[in-house]
């Protein structure tokens, strides 16, 4: 059931910054079935330990990152906004996302299908392995300011 | 080699002891934060000290008590000055449990501030995190005094919470001013908050300067120093023209107790404000 | 002071030298110097000659202090004691200022800083360049410390040089010693064996020359054999010095060694007991005490010396920075033989042997200054002992 990518989505997913640059026959591969969506205030874009079935391109607004449980209130560990990336958890198995996520201003995203772009990556991996270069970053920079936080260097 | 006896000494009274607090009148007591007040405080008589220049700080004394080195977060007509405490020991204590009326100690200005003079025709970035902005509040006033002297404004804050935010209202003026941008975030929120989330070095890819005409002061806890310094040098400001404001225990604030020091400078003297180029080596090393 | 009148020096007898004292007196200054006490040689208060340390010197080592009869009648015939002549411009307490609560404010009433005039009696070579060096910290800087100052401006210094070198001492190497070069008022020389036992005293300075004039002409003027024998005193004591500390490149070297295995090595064995923050003529350290009366009407503040090996030296919130001794340890030495250099344009280290003689585990830091000049082995590739 592969339809033709809306050429408008393709173009947009090739500017942002995860996909600028990279070989166009990949973008477009990447953006089957990838759609844009907007997000009003508060809606949800991820449900913890829901099937990571999509990620999201952000391409105007912002998104709070929120883990919650039944006797803490949701608690914001970071925000992610226009040019960045939100979802890893389409690359990693079970495949669940590991937060919820809930726009905070209105928002622009293309959505792009976890098993479709996974299903690229492994029948091209010289693609998949330039586009596991950018995509790492993004891992290690969350991780790097995740490490941060836990340094909690405001508290005397 | 061997110096010749230096001069008689000139009569204490004369330009006031080096270690005497002189008398200041609390006028205003404000809460920033549930462990941080905001105190604004005049001269008792007619003995007050020098004006201060952004980013320098003073020796605040609660009688009975003791001293604490205090940066200087606002200044005002007749020598008043305004300065934000947090509790964080005996002195500091005693400072946040003032009220108006009551009398405090100061001597000071003490230490070299911010260049912004010499920063001139350049782009500004001011990254505060937590307590590290009230330092940086004269020069950011004294940048939006000067406004069309300098190139763009960019002004980042980051807080643990948002109950941690201090000058909340003052920031929400400056978030409508056009000749500034300001970027504020936490580092964990809860659901009432919409703005960012993340460590302040986040922000700083957002931040709209030009790196190669760019100064950049920087002031909070020392890593976030660190790391918010090295990000700006990563994106090609000179080290030598990113500034941070070290902190030590201090004493006596003019050189001679020899607590403040941090490798080869005074921090009290030489600092607190300091080019990151000089900082670069020594700040990875632990306990220096 | 190279032109000066041929009063401007003496050779006084033994059984002349008690007017020194007297000349002393007369000019209006109380004479401090060495004097026998508890085992040691220290600095005190000096009635008359017969408080000087009469026939008595100081066997030094690494570790250990001794004094032992010379066997002759010498005044001036040991080195150096757990003592400084720092204490008399620099007190270990001080008080700074008292304040008094006044309605709802407070007045402040500075320590008045009269005192004495003394005359610092047996500064030898190295603590004359000591003095140089807490000149330069305590005045040399934007503000100048009141209470420094003027002491400083009511001493005599009267230099003795040096007729042997004590076990721990390394002036020769660090060009501080043993002649005296300058920086004194009053130069004062032994000479003991051949001839009788006698006195050359020198003045350098106007200061020290007024002295001499109340002597009143006793004694005489100096012969080419009084200067000779002076001479090779001197020699002899820079001749018999065993220690050496090579000061070239020591800033860059320490620098560079900041995370040098060594340090651990000497950390292993400190136990920052602070002795040689408190022996060492230079170590300027101090902290601030507030002292409130009972009624909370009155407050003291006071000063007193502090050591970077104390744990609360560096508290910062409520936490110290230098937790470690390592880094205390590391702290001391890179800035008396680095940093001090950065900060005051000269050495904070004089020579003295003090900290050697002083630490009761015997650290040299001649032999820490001679094992990081030794390149570091690579990381991972050697044991630790």
């Amino acid at each position: 059931m592969t339809a033709a990518p809306d050429p408008e989505v393709v173009r947009a997913i090739g500017e942002h910054p995860l996909f600028r640059g990279l070989d166009a026959a990949f973008v477009h591969a990447v953006a089957e079935q990838a759609t844009e969506r907007r997000f009003a205030v508060d809606e949800r874009l991820a449900t913890e330990g829901t099937p990571a079935e999509v990620f999201y391109l952000v391409t105007d607004g912002k998104v709070a990152l929120e883990i919650g449980s039944a006797d803490q209130p949701h608690l914001t560990v970071e925000t992610v906004g226009a040019g960045e990336v939100l979802g890893w958890s389409w690359l990693v198995p079970p495949h669940r996302w590991r937060f919820d996520a809930r726009a905070v201003k209105a928002t622009r995203t293309l959505v792009l299908q976890g098993e479709v772009v996974r299903r690229t990556l492994a029948h091209h991996p010289t693609w998949g392995y330039l586009f596991l270069v950018r995509f790492m970053p993004v891992l290690a920079d969350r991780l790097e300011n995740t490490r941060v936080q836990l340094l909690d260097l405001h508290a005397r | 080699m061997l110096a010749e006896p230096p001069p008689e000494p000139a009569d204490p009274a004369d330009e006031g002891h080096p270690f005497a607090p002189i008398p200041y009148a609390v006028r205003a007591v404000a809460a920033e934060t549930p462990d941080t007040v905001t105190l604004t405080v005049e001269p008792r008589g007619s003995r007050r000290i020098g004006p201060p220049q952004p980013g320098q700080f003073v020796m605040l004394y609660a009688f009975g008590i003791g001293e604490s080195p205090i940066g200087v977060a606002g200044t005002g007509p007749d020598g008043l000055l305004v300065h934000t405490v947090r509790n964080v020991g005996r002195v500091t204590a005693a400072l946040t449990r003032l009220t108006p009326g009551d009398t405090v100690g100061v001597r000071g200005p003490y230490g070299h501030g911010w260049p912004v003079a010499e920063a001139r025709d350049r782009d500004i970035v001011v990254v505060a995190g937590g307590l590290g902005l009230p330092p940086l509040r004269p020069a950011i006033y004294r940048l939006l005094q000067q406004r069309e002297a300098y190139g763009r404004l960019e002004i980042v804050y980051g807080a643990r919470t948002p109950k941690d935010l201090v000058y909340y209202e003052e920031i929400q003026g400056w978030r409508r001013r056009r000749d500034l941008r300001l970027q504020v975030t936490v580092d964990a929120a809860g659901r009432e908050w919409y703005g960012d989330v993340g460590v302040v070095t986040t922000r700083l890819p957002d931040a709209r300067f030009e790196p190669s005409r760019t100064t950049a002061f920087v002031c909070g806890p020392e890593i976030m120093m660190r790391l918010t310094a090295q990000a700006l040098v990563a994106r090609g400001v000179a080290p030598e023209a990113t500034w941070v404001s070290m902190e030590r225990n201090m004493k006596c604030a003019i050189g001679l107790c020899g607590h403040c020091q941090y490798g080869p400078s005074f921090v009290c003297r030489d600092g607190p404000v300091l080019p990151y180029s000089s900082l670069a080596k020594l700040l990875p090393l632990r306990e220096l | 002071m190279s032109e000066l009148e041929p009063a401007s020096s003496r050779v006084l007898s033994r059984e002349e030298f008690p007017q020194l004292f007297e000349a002393l007196g007369e000019s209006g200054y109380e004479i401090v110097g060495p004097t026998v006490r508890d085992g040691a040689i220290v600095y005190d208060r000096l009635r008359s000659v017969d408080d000087l340390p009469i026939g008595w010197t100081d066997r030094q080592e690494a570790g250990r202090y001794r004094l032992e009869p010379r066997g002759d009648r010498a005044l001036f015939g040991y080195n150096v004691g757990p003592f400084t002549w720092k204490k008399f411009l620099f007190p270990a307490r001080e008080r700074l200022w008292t304040a008094t609560r006044d309605g709802v404010s407070f007045r402040v009433e500075p320590e008045p800083t009269e005192g004495p005039r003394l005359a610092l009696l047996g500064m030898r070579a190295c603590e004359l360049a000591g003095l140089a060096v807490t000149d330069k910290v305590f005045t040399g800087g934007p503000v100048s410390d009141p209470g420094y100052r003027a002491r400083r401006a009511r001493i005599l210094r009267i230099a003795v040089q040096c007729g042997q070198a004590g076990g721990t001492c390394f002036c020769v190497s660090m060009g501080t010693g043993p002649a005296v070069r300058g920086g004194a008022d009053l130069v004062l020389t032994e000479l003991l064996a051949p001839g009788p036992h006698r006195f050359l005293l020198q003045a350098s300075t106007e200061a020290g020359a007024d002295v001499l004039r109340c002597l009143r002409g006793a004694g005489r003027a100096p012969s080419p054999d009084d200067l000779g024998q002076a001479e090779a005193t001197v020699a002899r004591a820079a001749g018999s010095m065993h220690r050496s500390l090579d000061p070239g490149g020591v800033p860059e070297l320490l620098r560079e060694t900041l995370e040098h295995p060594r340090w651990e090595i000497v950390a292993a064995r400190c136990l920052s007991c602070t002795n040689c923050t408190m022996v060492c003529p230079t170590c300027f350290c101090s902290t601030h005490e507030e002292v409130p009366d009972l009624e909370g009407t009155k407050v003291e503040r006071w000063r007193r010396w502090d050591s970077c090996f104390n744990l609360g030296f560096t508290e910062l919130h409520g936490a110290p920075v230098r937790k470690s001794g390592l880094s205390r340890y590391r702290q001391w030495l890179t800035h008396k033989l680095g940093t001090w250099h950065d900060q005051f344009g000269m050495s904070g280290c004089i020579g003295c042997g003090r900290c050697i003689t002083w630490c009761p585990v015997g650290i040299d830091l001649t032999e820490e200054i001679a094992v990081l000049r030794t390149p570091a082995p690579p990381a991972g590739k050697e044991g630790k002992p």
